[in-house]
């Protein structure tokens, strides 16, 4: 098969693209990073909605793992790192909480560096300073070994879990076999199956952790939803032939594969075991993927049957339509077609498929969302703001 | 020949359609095995590969996905009237 190549990090990490990275670290200014955007488009920019206004333990825990795991990101060659002057995720507070990320960080404050336009303008000469940087790292030779690759779903239909995440488990399968690693999580789609993934635990630890993720997630559910619980299987569902919500569910967690669980990690965390791992995590399509690229992931898979564009900053994003419908309706926004399986392609060709493709975005081969520059950027939070 | 059932797993009980198949439409999957409908059975829809007694669990991705409220015939459509969940009874 191909030879892969990366960017072999200091940390020992190996990214598949090498991005300078346009953080903000507040809401406060999405608009000096809109700015650099259109003034550097080659630059992976990332406003977001949070930094400042929410107090909780749980959701400045995950605050202060998204934002520095942006930074750290084996993908990210560089930072410029954008913050206001007085917000919870100051420049200061994420830098001292970074460490050494092993990458140049520039660091930009609106309040010190004379306003919103001064900002952007040094923010954006700081990008291009750093993008000639940047493109003088090598590509090496990397190994399948050295992936964490993301599995997701999202705006699925009923041939999400029969063609496109039973692709997606076929290449996990492999991938694993050839000592990668895959992560998949999405909490609210594992209710009903807590016997099945914790006979797939590892080991007896693992297992327990499975069980109590997903007791947690049904317990949520009906805390937060009531009697419209149920619901988590809809009629819709129903209509496309799932009967019952350990089927959905199974048809959700199919994409992870067959091997053994060998961890349970929280949100945003980073697995220190090999091969396939399990994120306690949302189901949203824009927090669990920022999960999942947190975690380290690389790369992703994401099927979908309904049809979502949605991409992630700085991770390529394959999107696996479950339908030949979609695949055409959806063209630009597709990179492949599990519906073939629909007419008659065996799975098994469809996942070799995948895996050519896998190597070859790897490589440097842009998905249709990377093309598209169809990013999304969002997290979990679980408490209100004040 | 292009299949029209997708076996998921091995031990599964259940096949799935992937085109909509009438009563008396010949089901084949990509290894020859074949299955004749009983009943209609809608695409994406779930069609026994086996007589299903009542009270037998069903197996699908193999694993149980719920358990036969009755006698279910190979070939037969297999959903919410003739099956129940065995978590969150709906």
């Amino acid at each position: 098969m191909t030879q892969l190549t990366g960017y072999l990090r200091p940390d020992g990490k190996v990214g598949i693209r090498n991005h300078v990275l346009v953080l903000a670290t507040v809401s406060c200014v999405t608009g000096v990073i809109q700015r650099i955007a259109r003034d550097v488009p080659e630059a992976v920019c990332v406003p977001h909605a949070y930094g400042c206004g929410r107090g909780g333990p749980r959701d400045l825990e995950i605050l202060f793992r998204v934002l520095p795991g942006m930074v750290r990101h084996p993908n990210v060659g560089a930072v410029v790192l954008v913050g206001l002057g007085c917000e919870v995720s100051s420049t200061k507070m994420l830098m001292s909480l970074i460490g050494d990320a092993g990458k140049p960080v520039e660091v930009f404050n609106v309040q010190e560096d004379g306003g919103s336009l001064a900002t952007a303008q040094q923010g954006a000469e700081a990008a291009r300073r750093l993008l000639a940087q940047v493109a003088s790292h090598p590509r090496v030779p990397v190994q399948w070994s050295d992936l964490l690759v993301g599995m997701e779903c999202g705006g699925s239909d009923a041939m999400s879990g029969v063609t496109a995440n039973a692709a997606m488990g076929s290449v996990a399968d492999w991938l694993v076999g050839q000592g990668g690693s895959v992560i998949f999580g999405e909490n609210t789609e594992t209710i009903g199956t807590a016997h099945v993934l914790a006979r797939r635990a590892g080991n007896e630890a693992v297992a327990q952790q499975i069980v109590a993720m997903v007791d947690r997630a049904e317990r949520l559910t009906h805390e937060i939803m009531g009697d419209l619980a149920s619901l988590v299987i809809s009629p819709g569902n129903m209509d496309g032939g799932m009967s019952t919500i350990a089927e959905k569910a199974l048809g959700s967690i199919c994409k992870g594969g067959t091997t053994a669980i060998t961890q349970v990690v929280d949100y945003a965390e980073t697995p220190t075991e090999k091969g396939l791992i399990l994120q306690d995590g949302p189901g949203y399509d824009g927090d669990s993927m920022t999960g999942l690229a947190v975690s380290g992931a690389q790369l992703m898979f994401f099927s979908t049957g309904r049809g979502t564009p949605a991409g992630f900053p700085g991770v390529p994003v394959i999107k696996v339509a479950s339908n030949s419908r979609l695949f055409h309706a959806m063209r630009d926004d597709m990179d492949v077609n599990a519906g073939v399986m629909i007419e008659g392609t065996s799975r098994d060709t469809l996942r070799d498929e995948m895996l050519a493709r896998m190597a070859r975005v790897v490589n440097g081969e842009p998905t249709q969302a990377e093309r598209n520059g169809m990013d999304v950027f969002t997290f979990m939070t679980v408490h209100p703001p004040f | 020949m292009t299949a029209n059932l997708l076996i998921l797993h091995p031990h599964d009980n259940v096949a799935v359609a992937l085109t909509a198949l009438a009563a008396g439409d010949i089901g084949t999957a990509h290894d020859g095995e074949a299955i004749t409908a009983v009943t209609d059975v809608p695409a994406s829809h779930k069609i026994a590969r086996v007589d299903i007694p009542a009270g037998a669990e069903i197996v699908k991705y193999g694993e149980i996905v719920a358990v036969s409220t009755r006698d279910i015939p190979r070939g037969d459509w297999v959903h919410t009237h003739n099956l129940e969940s065995k978590v969150w009874k709906r």
